[in-house]
Order: C-alpha cells, then structure tokens, then sequence
C-alpha cells in the first residue's frame, strides 16, 4: 500500500532490466519498499539487476520469469505477483529499439519490434489493468517515447510501435477512470542507455536518473502524462503541428 | 438489500484514496451475507471516517457503511447506552445530555460511531484517570469471519481483541457501554498559559489528577514550546446558577462554518501557522478558573467547522499521533523541535498525559505522555523525518495510534506493539481466513 506521503510498499517491473525503471526504484523512498519485483527473461544481466538493487538494501527483491512475446504465458505471471499481495506501482519498461534500415530490409525485424514494443505491452498492460482494477489502487506506469508523437523517417518502425502503445495506454488510462487504478504516461526523450549507446546524442538528452526523478515526483503528485525532460512537451507540440516540408527537413 | 457502489474512499487526512464496493448496512443477517460471500479482498465496517490514516478504506474490498444503522437507547437505571454500531457519539449526546448524562470517554470529535469507537479504542480528555472507550464497554455484539454472531464480554479474549482491534477482529453491530452522570451541559474549565514546554509538563504532572478533564496545547512554532493547560470537570447546577446560565442542561451544539473547498496552498504556509499559533496563544489568559464552556467548545471545538480537513489541499494532511512512558518524556521536546527544524507547521499540537492502558493488546495507550501534531503531507523530508522519529519513539517502548497512523513501517509496527502476536491468535479464532482487511492491514501487514 502507498502511505500517506504516497511512498510505494511494492513494485513490479515489466523489463527487469530497464535503466529507467531501476533507477526509479533506486529514487523511491528505500526504507518504504518492501518488495520488488523484477520480470523478465532470465539472463546473466536480469540477476545483476537484482544484485545492484539488493546491494542498496532494497528489501524484497526478486526476479521473475517473463517474456514480453510470451503473450499466453503473461496472464498466470501477473496474477501470481499479484495474488501474493498488493502492488502499488507496475512499470510496463520493456521495449526494443530495433534497427531501422534492418526492419525495411526485413519486416520480420519490424513484426519482432512490433511484437514486443506493442503487442507484449497490450497484453500485459491489459494483464495488469485487471489486477489494479481489482485491487481498488495503483498505478501502471508506461514508458512510452517521444518518438511516438510524429512518425521520423530515421526510426518509424520503433516510433509506430511507440505511438500504438502511448494510444493503448491514453484508452486504459481512460477505462480505468473511478476504479481507484491510473496510468502514468512518460515520454522521454533521448535516454542515454545501453539501447542507445551506439546512436549520436539528440538535443535535450537526459539520462536515466533524470527520467526516474520525474517518474517519482509525478506519481506522487498523480498525473497521468509526462515528458522527460519536461520542457520536450511544448518542442513536441511544435513539432506536431510543423508542417510537413518543414517537418522533413529536419536533421533525424 | 442495497447494491454495491464502487466508491472512492479515504481517511480523514485526504491522503491515499482506494476504491471498494461500497454497501450499507441494514440488518444484522445481510452484514453476514456480506462476510460469508465476499470476494478475496475481504470486507470492513466502516462509520463516520474520522480515522486520519487508511484504517477505514479497504480498496477492492466491500466496506459496509455502518452509519445507516443508527438506533441506540439509554437506561438511565443502571447508567448505560445500548446503541447500533453506526450510531453517532453525536446523536448519542443530544439525546442523553439533556438527560443529564454524559458518555464516559470523548475524543476530540462526536462525528465518530460507537463501532468506530471502539475499534479504535479513542481515549480523551480524561484519560488519566478514565481509561480509554474500551472500558467502559461491557457488552458488545459482532459478527465474525464465519459470518456467526457473537456476544462478547469482558470476560471474552475476543472482546479485548475487538476492542482497538481496527476492525479486522469482526463487525461489530451493537454495543453497550456506561455513561456517567452530570448536572448540566456546561464543564467549568481552569486555564492556564505557560511560557516553555518544561513548565507545561511539570505543570501536568503536578495538577492533572485534580481535574477530571485535562489537555496541552503546544504551540509548535515558538521554540520555547510555550502554550495552554486547559482543564475541566462537569459543572454543577450550583456552578451554572451563579453565573445566571439559563436551561443549564440544554444541549444544541451547531456547525458555525464551513471550511471552503479549495483553499490555496498559499494560506497554509509557515507564515499563517505562525500567525496562528501567535493568536491563539495570545487569546488565552495566564490563568482563569473556574470559566464555563459548553460540552462543544471544551471537547469538539473543530467540530463546529464543517470539513475542516480540506484546508490542507489535495495532497491531505496527516496527523503524528505518538505515546512515551515518563522515562522518556524528553522525547516530547526532542520531537517537536526535530518537526520545527524540518519547517512542518502545525496548528493543531496537543499534549495529554495518559493513565495506566486497558486489557487489549492493540490498544494504544499507555501510562505517559501523547503529543499530537497535524502536519500537511506534501512536507519534503518528513517521511524521512517521521521515520527517525518512529526509531526514537519504539527504541524507548513508545508507538504510534493506529487510528491516526498511515505511515510507519510494518516493522516499527511489529515492535511497537509486543502484544501483535497474541492478539493475531485471537483473532485467528474469530477469523480465520482473513476476510477483514483494510488498507491499514495490508500496508502494516497485520
């Protein structure tokens, strides 16, 4: 259960290994947290997740099996995390960049981006919809990207499956409305992690700290979308209503 | 039978709304429909919702609204009120005190119910030498896990595990408890300002048995902790006829306004605290005996505002509602300057010195001090604060009111209150599949 000060007891993250989602459990209050759940594929960099969160005396922590593409398999996890006791903040961190030329070379590469970035994040998140509903509180946060709020040419695969997920996530927040469940939207920009590591830095590059700090402060304060950083909000509302030519002249 | 309401609910602090199927009580025999079909988030009695924290709020749950069985009686025979669970010590008053009774313990609010009362355990005023609510009870009806009705008393280690039991022990529909006798509606206080917290508790020590009513209120901006002793007992028709008080056992307490629903953050600041506890020191004089106030103004001043809570805004408030033995009543001291070094502005600080506690091992008090202080829950640092605070408190055997808690550690819970597994074994027999469940017990992991 949140407390008073709206300090979580108990996380679970889709994509235990997620930068972003670790370090938003690293900014959460750690004498508040009690359990801590990783969810992923097991793999040598899931247990050194769970060991860096365990190595800062996180209580509770635990890694769980979970594949984003497993979609029949996502139903009995969530329940099993969720059976054992309340969880008050899901992060859906899981997610695949994919490489752009390869996709258009190959749609299979573009089915797998898709598959995992969108059609693993509806099931799950319809999954975990459920369970907060059920439970009467919580909130499902979902990583989605900047890159979802205008198709680039440089990334429009992964940018589809982002803007596919930011609009599933809009409708559950909205399906959730009086059940006591949110969603929080986050938007970043370019995150400096592993999965961008090879990629030149775009303006207002943040790193994945920063997005854990605005992560925590907006579920305290229980809004339902936010950029990182937070002024990317007005540039990606002038990039939205940029018209075309213009749009494309942009450097990607 | 009336049809479950999704509905948002919270404590009286405003703080972490949940959401569960809301439904109201009508009959003793639904209430067990209730319990032996519920689903897996379990069921909880709630009544007025004055518990500050999330002791009344079980999300997912069925909460069964108390407060639509209300009927309750007085024998004035043998001094007792038979009432309904969801009655209110409010109505239970208006009708009694014109009668020439008086409940036997009142906490700072009448807007609570019997069940609530007794769940919680509520102390007032008088519990120096009183005791808290739970013993004056000597009779109690409540329906168990298994959906069975039982009669419990005194006698009964299910009574003293219902009695500050939260509500997890069972629902209680009815109860019988004492009440005593006054010749009017009116106490006849004693006042006096004192310049520095020493003064204050030395003061206590030496002159609280005097008095069947006492209590401190601090003045939490000043360092000195400076503030006003009131103390009372019932007056007597003698009292109320010299000073030409008319009807002296009328009793017509009435809401004189209304907290607005928004009030900017703006107002509530350091700066308005301060002003605040400036006048309100000011407004008392250095000594004054024998003033009467009516049975409203000396218990339940804030209950003549209607909604008072929302003046903390949309991120609610909390209340630190904590208990020392005398061997550590510097922890008084050490506790309201670590709350003024963080800059958390109170209005409302009130220190009180306990009796010996009752029978019931969830029962919060104990022989000592309780201080209380309202704090806004947006505060930076004071989950951190509030934590080393609880570390000070449990270290010297003191804890935290549960009816007021919504943020310790299940930890500090456990320790705090030695009795926890005795009264787990108790409860066990009542219920033993855990179908009461609050958000409170979740989050303590009761």
């Amino acid at each position: 259960m949140l407390d008073a000060l709206g300090e979580p007891q108990s996380v679970l993250v889709l994509g235990g290994t997620s930068e972003i989602a670790l370090a938003t459990i690293k900014e959460m209050p750690r004498h508040r947290l009690r359990r801590v759940l990783l969810a992923g594929r097991p793999s040598e960099s899931l247990d050194a997740a769970v060991a860096q969160l365990k190595a800062l005396n996180i209580a509770g922590v635990e890694p769980i099996e979970f594949d984003a593409k497993n979609t029949d398999t996502h139903g009995a996890i969530i329940d099993a995390a969720f059976d054992a006791s309340d969880i008050d903040v899901v992060i859906l961190a899981f997610g695949v960049l994919g490489d752009q030329m390869t996709a258009e070379e190959d749609p299979s590469h573009a089915v797998e981006i898709a598959t995992v970035n969108y059609t693993g994040s509806v099931s799950a998140g319809l999954h975990v919809a459920r369970r907060l509903k059920n439970q009467g509180h919580g909130t499902l946060v979902v990583l989605s990207s900047v890159a979802g709020d205008r198709a680039r040419r440089s990334n429009f695969v992964y940018g589809s499956t982002k803007a596919g997920l930011d609009a599933f996530a809009q409708g559950l927040d909205a399906s959730l409305e009086k059940t006591g469940a949110h969603v929080l939207i986050v938007r970043p920009g370019f995150v400096r992690t592993r999965m961008t590591s090879h990629l030149p830095e775009a303006p207002m590059t943040t790193n994945p700290e920063d997005v854990a700090k605005i992560i925590v402060t907006a579920l305290k304060k229980g809004k339902s979308t936010v950029y990182a950083p937070g002024p990317l909000r007005f540039v990606m509302a002038g990039l939205k209503t940029l018209p075309k030519p213009l749009f494309r002249k942009l450097p990607s | 039978m009336s049809e479950a309401v999704a509905t948002q609910l919270s404590g009286w602090g405003r703080t972490t709304p949940t959401v569960a199927q809301l439904v109201e009580a009508n009959s003793p025999s639904q209430i067990a429909n209730l319990i032996t079909q519920s689903s897996s988030r379990g069921v909880l009695a709630r009544g007025l919702g004055r518990s500050y924290g999330d002791a009344a709020q079980s999300g997912g749950a069925t909460v069964v609204d108390m407060t639509t069985m209300t009927d309750f009686s007085l024998n004035p025979e043998n001094m007792s009120v038979t009432a309904d669970a969801g009655a209110s010590i409010d109505n239970i008053l208006r009708e009694i005190v014109p009668r020439g009774f008086f409940v036997p313990v009142s906490a700072g609010t009448r807007i609570i119910t019997v069940g609530g009362a007794i769940a919680a355990d509520v102390h007032g005023k008088n519990h120096h030498r009183d005791g808290s609510f739970g013993a004056h009870v000597t009779e109690m009806v409540i329906i168990n896990g298994r959906g069975e009705q039982l009669t419990l008393t005194p006698e009964n280690p299910q009574f003293w595990a219902t009695i500050g039991g939260m509500g997890l022990t069972g629902i209680i529909t009815s109860a019988t408890f004492t009440v005593i006798p006054i010749q009017s509606s009116y106490i006849s206080v004693d006042t006096e300002r004192l310049k520095d917290l020493e003064s204050i508790m030395s003061s206590m020590l030496e002159r609280d048995h005097e008095y069947r009513y006492t209590v401190a209120w601090i003045d939490s901006v000043s360092p000195s902790g400076r503030g006003v002793i009131t103390r009372g007992d019932h007056a007597t028709i003698a009292q109320c006829d010299s000073e030409g008080i008319k009807n002296p056992e009328s009793y017509d307490p009435k809401k004189i306004a209304s907290a607005p629903g928004l009030v900017p953050p703006v107002l509530l600041n350091k700066l308005s605290v301060r002003a605040f506890n400036e006048g309100w020191y000011r407004k008392h004089p250095r000594s004054r005996t024998g003033e009467l106030q009516r049975i409203g103004a000396f218990f339940h001043p804030l209950d003549g505002v209607h909604d008072w809570n929302r003046i903390y805004g949309p991120r609610g408030f909390l209340q630190y509602q904590f208990q020392v033995p005398d061997s550590a009543s510097d922890l008084i001291g050490v506790v309201l300057n670590k709350l003024r070094e963080i800059g958390a502005p109170s209005f409302l600080t009130v220190l009180k010195r306990f009796g010996p506690g009752n029978q019931a091992p969830l029962s919060f008090p104990q022989s000592g001090w309780t201080l209380a202080a309202d704090l806004p829950a947006g505060i930076s640092e004071l989950g951190r604060t509030l934590d080393q605070l609880d570390e000070l408190i449990s270290a010297v055997g003191g804890r935290l009111y549960l009816a007021k808690d919504s943020r310790q550690s299940p930890a500090n819970f456990a320790r705090t209150y030695p009795r926890l597994d005795e009264w787990r074994g108790i409860r066990d027999t009542m219920d033993p599949n855990h179908v009461f469940a609050s958000d409170l017990s979740r989050r303590l992991e009761i």
